[in-house]
């Protein structure tokens, strides 16, 4: 077999695994129609609100980066159902977060609590804020003189 | 003070670089570890899916026996990879359950046809509900119980062969 055969069917077999790895990933979801409360609105406007106001700072936990309302997937679609029966049966939001917090860790929510490990996000805005603010005063006093 | 101050910007550029440098070799890992480990199973009591089998309850995790609770679907292909080794763990003595996530009757007795059946019970959870509180974020997972209804091990994805030995410790720590 010539260098360009041998080249020529390494891409074939990459095709052919690409496909297989394609159709694998396109079968492997749920068949059963997702849960009432995942794409359905509650019927309480205040009630939705806060719901909504909630699934905006939970993160969807297979996606990564995208919160459990921006997310098509399967399992924000069953956290988005999970918040708005809680809301509905009277649930205060910041519960629902502790309980969720409690099974997955800081990681579940985009507003992480002060403690030991995110005290650098809450506080390097205010260093940096600081930094620019002795920056420009260095700054404006020499160009004053 | 001029000199510190002429370094400044090398010095938070360098920091930065390492910061990204070590985000590019070791990049941060994408499986989420459930915090109910060392913590109670919380409660439920889920109805069966296929016939011949009874449904899952939480109570069945605290009569003395360690169990696994093997989260799976019949749509998930890893759990197809994972099956024998359910299957030999089975073999071995170790007592499993199945959740079985967002799924039907005759797609799950389709699976433990094509795959073997190592489970005791099996619970649907349509909702992913169950899952949910157990802090698992994906099919496969297996959860180690000991007999007092305590959660003392996840494993993430798939079983392969060299993780039972682990599972199979796991187990016997618990007992």
């Amino acid at each position: 077999m010539t260098a360009y055969g041998i080249r020529d069917a390494r891409r074939k077999i990459g095709v052919t695994v690409g496909l297989v790895l394609l159709s694998s990933i396109a079968s492997a979801q749920p068949s059963t129609p997702p849960a009432p409360y995942a794409n359905t609105q509650l019927a309480d406007p205040a009630k939705e609100a806060s719901a909504r106001a909630l699934m905006e700072t939970l993160r969807c936990l297979v996606c990564q980066g995208q919160s459990i309302a921006d997310s098509d997937a399967d399992m924000a679609a069953d956290m988005r159902a999970l918040v708005r029966e809680r809301i509905a049966a009277g649930e205060k939001p910041a519960s629902i977060r502790d309980w969720l917090v409690a099974r997955y860790g800081d990681y579940v929510t985009y507003d992480p609590p002060l403690s030991g490990v995110t005290w650098p996000l809450w506080l390097a805005p205010i260093v940096l804020l600081a930094a620019g603010g002795w920056i420009a005063r260095t700054s404006f006093r020499r160009r004053g003189r | 003070m001029k000199r510190v101050a002429l370094w400044a910007p090398l010095a938070i550029f360098a920091l930065l670089f390492a910061v990204v440098v070590s985000g590019l070799i070791r990049p941060a890992g994408t499986t989420i570890k459930s915090a109910m480990v060392g913590k109670p199973l919380p409660r439920f009591t889920l109805p069966p899916i296929v016939a011949g089998k009874p449904g899952l309850g939480s109570a069945t995790f605290a009569e003395g026996q360690p169990r696994l609770l093997n989260v799976f679907a019949s749509w998930c292909v890893p759990c197809i990879a994972e099956a024998p080794q359910l299957m030999r763990l089975k073999a071995l003595g170790v007592p499993i359950d199945g959740l079985a996530v967002r799924d039907t009757g005759p797609a799950v007795a389709g699976f433990l046809r094509r795959n073997g059946d190592p489970y005791a019970r099996i619970g649907s959870d349509a909702q992913s509900a169950v899952q949910l509180s157990l802090g698992s974020s994906g099919v496969p997972e297996t959860f180690v119980i000991d007999g007092r209804g305590i959660v003392v091990k996840q494993h993430i994805g798939d079983i392969r062969a060299d993780d039972v030995a682990g599972i199979l410790q796991a187990v016997k720590d618990a007992q």
